[in-house]
């Protein structure tokens, strides 16, 4: 999208910032919304991240007033707004399935939510051209929705909300309806619609890589909690939980027992070896070694770096690198070796030293 | 050329099975649909005694004052059951789709019970319910003076008609709203709409195409209707005046042809106006996983005006079938709100000297959706799964059937076939079987419906598994094929059955002797005689009750099989 803005069109307000304190959510009984607290920055532009059925959906709709939570706040821009119907919230909200009106043209759509607030005439026909020039789109204006493309209607969907000039932007999984080289495409023309508008959005997703690419700081969620809140790097190095180290990138988890105590600990897998921890690592009950594909190698030792004994179980050429299936105990791990050109590769069957810095290990629970 | 070769490759590719199937199904449809229908059209274009070609038989119709009249009124009263029928439809669709209500389920079962019994089946009962000295105008009378002209002249007609017809744009209607998504309604609320503004922007626009398609039906069905006019005794109506142009005046009246012509268009434009209105607007817009409209709670003081809305409505409804019932039990019932006293003699006498009616019914009932099914099924097999020329020309021709009333067709039969005759000198228009052909193509459309939506439901790869493990054409149709489509072709075949059972328009012109008439045929003959009242209401209880236990049924035994093979959802 050409993003022609003028800088006049539609009003950007100071960004709201969205601060969520102890919500809880039932339909019936089920909890489907555990101990929300959440504090979102003004202009921030935020994930909501977790597998399908975690709660992030259901949280996104609560904000915009589509479900009924009656235990916590909801305060947007200062604005408790938990009692407040959905028509009275000013909160923007981009469906999952767009949800244009098929009965209306492009424009009739776009002008919708200004009518409803009884704007003047003139003032709905400059927003909405204002709007539908943002994403692009002002030469469609007389369309139906059905005559557009996957990928236009999205915009028209997102022209509409920001028309209202709304005080947060809550988008439902907007990539997901789109193939895959355009929402690459359309996940960077939000981001830079998002920073020229200043505006606090929410971006609902199960897709790590659209989260990391996109938004500021993410919340991870999994069955109806927030397991984590931090930057995409942030996530990625120091995951709170063996959940958030899973669902961001690929992690190794070996199972094993902590002998020794104060700055003696030692951590050991039954059948390959011991790695001892680094003195000032939290280690909590149950835990359990944490490393991801990249941090270890194969045959040789880094200096600093503990050997642990495994068995190459399968390999697959990847390219730059060679990923490799490790049976270390009972456990399978993957490595990936940097590939050099006529480097012999590892055999399948082959006892192999696994070199592994202490440093670059986690220990965490579920 | 090349156009030569690709008919040539084209027969080809036909089985000689399938050329068969189409030529003899192109030769029912011509003889008992195309040719009546043509003949009609064409001898209304035709000046009597010279059949030269004229379009003086319109002018005389217009000219004439009590065709102008009947036309208007036709028109008027179409119109206004239309709008009645909206009336009752739209609040029960909206109540039932859009709140969580307890009566849902009622009003949605209830309201298919008016479509199991032919409309003039209740008239008689209607008006010894609300007319003018009726049940309810007595009440009215000794409480406040009044009376109220429900069932005066046209007002009767319509009264009756909206009753039976609205369950059409309440099924419709519902259907609409139902397949709107969620996140339809949300997005408005999410820019700031609520209320009525939000349904009157948002919600009926999306369901409008269903609401055009439930209306348009009333309009047709209402405008076509023969029997309820005629028991209610109102003749300046079309299709009334052309049934009495045929039989009082005879079948060379060009009149009783021009109404057909007229009746036929105004079915054709009534349906292409509501085509024209849906084109290009398929607003079913739910999501995987999204599901339909969010139902919402009804305070208590809605609650209470819902149900009193909804009581009075449903009163309204089941009051034809209320009253048949009690006429069908009452010794005299006349000028008093209530028969004088209950007698099961009426039943004992339609068992004893009318049971000859059932039998008929049941037998060209049964006849009528069988071959319905059976060239249905053909046709739906033809278009869906081979690739014969004129396959959709198939389809168009039976499905034009819907823009034929039943006394066209009726006067279509009369007119082709009486001066054909058999051996014994009877000409063949008043053979039974001609009863049982004119049902079958009058019901053939909807059956044909039910066909497609049962093939379809077979995945052709279940065919195509059939054919690469060694079975022909012909036996997969008939292991593999058939056996899936049972469910549907029942239904089918039920729809026909129920519908053709009570249907009398066309009947009412091709009966001559009454011991070839159908149960809808007798129940008339009864009901115009005052006498004839209470054995004509017996009569008319047995058939509902017939229909609605074939109907229940074919429902149990389709549910049991689709539960068998797995398919339900």
């Amino acid at each position: 999208m050409t993003v022609n803005i003028n800088s006049a069109a539609l009003a950007v307000s100071p960004a709201k910032a969205i601060s969520i304190s102890d919500v809880n959510l039932y339909y019936g009984a089920l909890h489907v919304l555990k101990d929300i607290n959440l504090e979102i920055q003004p202009g921030e532009f935020f994930a909501f991240l977790g597998p399908s059925g975690c709660g992030k959906t259901t949280l996104l709709r609560l904000i915009a007033g589509f479900n009924n939570a009656r235990q916590g706040k909801v305060v947007i821009g200062g604005q408790d707004v938990l009692d407040m119907p959905a028509w009275k919230r000013d909160v923007g909200m981009v469906f999952q399935s767009y949800a244009l009106w098929p009965h209306m043209t492009v424009a009739a759509n776009v002008a919708f939510g200004l009518e409803e607030r009884r704007l003047p005439r003139a003032e709905v026909e400059r927003r909405v051209q204002a709007a539908l020039e943002l994403v692009g789109l002002k030469h469609l204006a007389d369309r139906r929705p059905s005559q557009l493309s996957g990928g236009q209607q999205q915009r028209v969907a997102l022209a509409r909300t920001i028309a209202i000039e709304p005080k947060v932007l809550l988008l439902d999984e907007p990539l997901s309806n789109l193939d895959a080289k355009m929402r690459v495409e359309v996940r960077r023309e939000l981001r830079e619609l998002q920073q020229r508008l200043k505006l606090t959005t929410i971006f609902v997703t199960h897709d790590q890589e659209e989260a990391n690419t996109v938004c500021d700081r993410i919340a991870v969620f999994n069955e109806g909690r927030i397991q984590q809140v931090g930057t995409p790097m942030g996530l990625y190095e120091k995951p709170a939980n063996l959940f958030v180290a899973n669902f961001l990138g690929t992690a190794n988890i070996l199972d094993g027992t902590v002998s020794g105590s104060g700055t003696q600990r030692t951590f050991e897998v039954a059948g390959a070896g011991s790695i001892p921890i680094p003195a000032g690592a939290s280690v909590p009950a149950g835990a359990k070694l944490v490393f991801r594909p990249q941090y270890a190698t194969l045959g040789t030792l880094e200096p600093g770096a503990v050997a642990l004994t495994g068995t190459i179980a399968h390999r697959e050429f990847l390219g730059a690198t060679v990923r490799y299936g490790v049976q270390v105990g009972t456990t399978t791990v993957l490595i990936d070796a940097p590939f050099h050109s006529g480097e012999a590769l590892l055999e399948t069957g082959a006892t192999t030293m696994l070199g592994l810095k202490p440093s670059s290990a986690l220990w965490l629970a579920e | 050329m090349a156009l030569v070769q690709s008919i040539l490759i084209r027969r080809v590719s036909a089985k000689p099975g399938q050329i068969f199937a189409i030529s003899v199904i192109a030769l029912f449809l011509a003889i008992f649909l195309i040719i009546p229908a043509g003949t009609v059209i064409y001898t209304a274009f035709t000046e009597k005694g010279t059949g030269a070609l004229t379009i003086v038989n319109f002018v005389d119709f217009f000219n004439t004052d009590l065709f102008r009249r009947s036309f208007f009124n036709s028109v008027y009263v179409s119109g206004m059951s239309v709008v009645w029928a909206s009336a009752i439809a739209l609040p029960l669709a909206v109540l039932t789709t859009r709140f969580d209500f307890r009566g849902s389920l009622i009003i949605q079962t209830l309201g298919f019970v008016p479509l199991i019994m032919p409309p003039f089946v209740g008239a008689v009962a209607m008006q010894l319910l609300f007319g003018r000295n009726g049940t309810v105008n007595l009440i009215l009378n000794d409480w406040f003076g009044i009376r109220i002209p429900f069932m005066e002249g046209l007002n009767g007609v319509i009264f009756v008609q909206s009753l039976h017809y609205f369950p059409f744009i309440l099924i419709n209607l519902s259907t609409s709203l139902r397949n709107i998504d969620r996140s339809m309604e949300e997005a408005a609320q999410n820019l700031g709409s609520s209320g009525v503004r939000l349904f009157r922007r948002i919600v009926f626009p999306l369901a409008m195409p269903g609401y055009l398609a439930g209306a348009s039906l009333v309009f047709v069905k209402v405008f076509d209707d023969l029997a309820t006019p005629l028991l209610l005794n109102v003749k300046d109506m079309l299709a009334p005046q052309a049934y009495l142009r045929v039989t009082s005046v005879g079948l060379t009246d060009p009149m009783g042809y021009v109404i057909s012509v007229i009746l036929i268009a105004v079915s054709i434009f009534a349906m292409w106006l509501s085509a024209i209105a849906m084109r290009g607007k398929d607003y079913s817009t739910t999501q995987r996983g999204g599901g339909g409209l969010s139902r919402r709670k009804l305070s208590r003081g809605e609650s209470i005006i819902a149900y009193g809305v909804v009581g009075l409505i449903l009163l309204l409804v089941l009051s034809p079938h209320i009253g048949l019932l009690l006429l069908s039990l009452a010794t005299v019932w006349s000028f008093s709100p209530m028969p004088d006293g209950f007698t099961m003699a009426h039943y004992g006498r339609v068992f004893g000297e009318s049971s000859l009616y059932i039998k008929n019914t049941l037998i060209y009932a049964s006849l009528a959706g069988l071959i319905d099914v059976v060239i249905g099924g053909a046709i739906a097999y033809l278009v869906l799964r081979t690739k014969v020329v004129g396959r959709r020309w198939l389809d168009w021709a039976a499905t034009s059937a819907l823009a034929i009333p039943g006394v066209v067709l009726g006067i279509g039969y009369l007119r082709t076939f009486y001066g054909v005759t058999l051996p014994d000198g009877t000409p063949l228009a008043t053979l039974w079987v001609m009863v049982v052909l004119a049902l079958a193509i009058r019901r053939l459309p909807y059956a044909l419906r039910a066909c497609y939506a049962a093939l379809q439901q077979v995945s052709e790869s279940l065919e195509e598994a059939a054919e690469n493990l060694g079975a022909t054409k012909q036996r997969t149709i008939r292991r593999i094929v058939l056996p899936l489509m049972t469910g549907g072709l029942l239904a089918g075949f039920v729809t026909s059955f129920s519908t053709a059972a009570v249907e009398l328009s066309a009947t009412l012109m091709l009966i001559q002797s009454n011991s070839d008439a159908p149960l809808a045929y007798g129940l008339y003959v009864f009901m115009q005689s005052p006498a004839g009242r209470g054995p004509g209401a017996a009569l008319g209880v047995i058939a509902v009750v017939m229909v609605a236990l074939c109907t229940l049924l074919s429902h149990y035994v389709i549910e049991r099989r689709q539960k068998a093979l797995g398919m339900t959802k």
